[in-house]
């Protein structure tokens, strides 16, 4: 099997973007801690999604950068996203069915 | 050398034994682990939403109780506390991330004029015991929490919100724990015989473990935590 024909080539980040991903990751964090105290933000509509997108936001970063799956073989790719999708869909499932959630 | 390792990272297979797939099963197994691990805590995460708001008696996670006798039982989860042991995490995936940069640039020539972060950059036992420190300490936070929210009335069988919480977080202490274990056999052997680009899969695997275990707490601190 030719391996990693369509990987970028050796591209890898260096340790200046570790350092720049690591100060994404804290003010993503500190604007979802700040938004926690905020009476009025927690009140909103908006709030738990925006959480839910910010908390997947720094998933996707450290997944992409810190682990390295931006630049991994497809295998590696398929093997995390599969269960990740699977999981995430037996919970989504499942508070539908416990209607702890609804359309 | 160090640019072969660093290519090796890429595609999984810095040593080179023949696979039917051209990648190292090693590096297969950590990721089918990963997957499965997904799945975990997923039931455990799916368990503890289902089971929210649905207790009889307090302490609550969010908001004040008073039980029959009178007795105030404030909002237990400690925010501050915990954005603290988050950032901690934070930053040992920072640090695990140039414990592997470290090992796979072990062997390459320092530039004569490298300042002290190029020199730092260099050290995997800096790295690795930073990591090791900085998931212990998380492992302190979580220690603190626990014996907290024990002392004000909330054990693993108090109420649901208890039993599911102590669950889903002890579950992921434990992980940190193997984590912090897996993270100071490397760094004993670093000390010993010196990790160098050839041990950079060794390291690689620790550190993908390492991350995922982080980012299952990125999971944990917004559901749990910061959604009320």
């Amino acid at each position: 099997m030719s391996h990693d024909s369509k990987s970028p080539a050796h591209a890898h980040p260096t340790g200046a973007t570790y350092l720049k991903v690591a100060v994404i990751l804290t003010i993503i964090t500190i604007v979802e801690v700040w938004a926690y105290y905020i009476p009025a933000l927690v009140a909103s509509p908006l709030f738990n999604p925006s959480l839910i997108l910010m908390s997947a936001a720094k998933f996707a970063i450290v997944v992409l950068f810190y682990m390295h799956l931006k630049y991994d073989h497809k295998l590696f790719k398929a093997l995390f996203t599969g269960p990740l999708i699977i999981a995430g869909a037996t919970i989504l499932a499942l508070l539908f069915l416990f209607a702890k959630i609804s359309l | 050398m160090a640019s072969h390792a660093i290519a090796g990272h890429d595609d999984g297979h810095a040593h080179t034994h023949h696979t039917t797939t051209g990648l190292d099963n090693r590096k297969i197994a950590i990721w089918a682990f990963i997957g499965s691990e997904c799945m975990l805590f997923a039931s455990l995460i799916s368990t503890y939403l289902i089971y929210k708001g649905k207790s009889l008696v307090g302490p609550y996670p969010h908001t004040e109780y008073t039980d029959a006798s009178g007795k105030v039982f404030p909002a237990i989860l400690d925010i501050p506390v915990t954005s603290a042991s988050t950032f901690v995490l934070l930053m040992s995936s920072l640090a695990m991330v140039l414990a592997l940069q470290a090992v796979q640039l072990k062997g390459t020539p320092l530039p004569a004029n490298a300042g002290w972060w190029t020199r730092a950059q260099r050290s995997s036992q800096l790295w690795l015991g930073m990591t090791a420190l900085l998931g212990a300490s998380f492992l302190g936070f979580q220690a603190y929490e626990f014996t907290a929210f024990v002392r004000e009335g909330l054990t693993i069988k108090t109420n649901l919100f208890g039993s599911t919480f102590f669950t889903l977080t002890g579950f992921h202490g434990a992980h940190v724990t193997v984590g912090v274990l897996w993270l100071m056999s490397l760094l004993w052997i670093d000390r010993t015989r010196g990790l160098g680009p050839q041990d950079e899969l060794v390291v690689d695997i620790a550190a993908l473990y390492w991350h995922f275990v982080d980012v299952v707490w990125i999971v944990i601190f917004t559901l749990i935590y910061l959604i009320q």
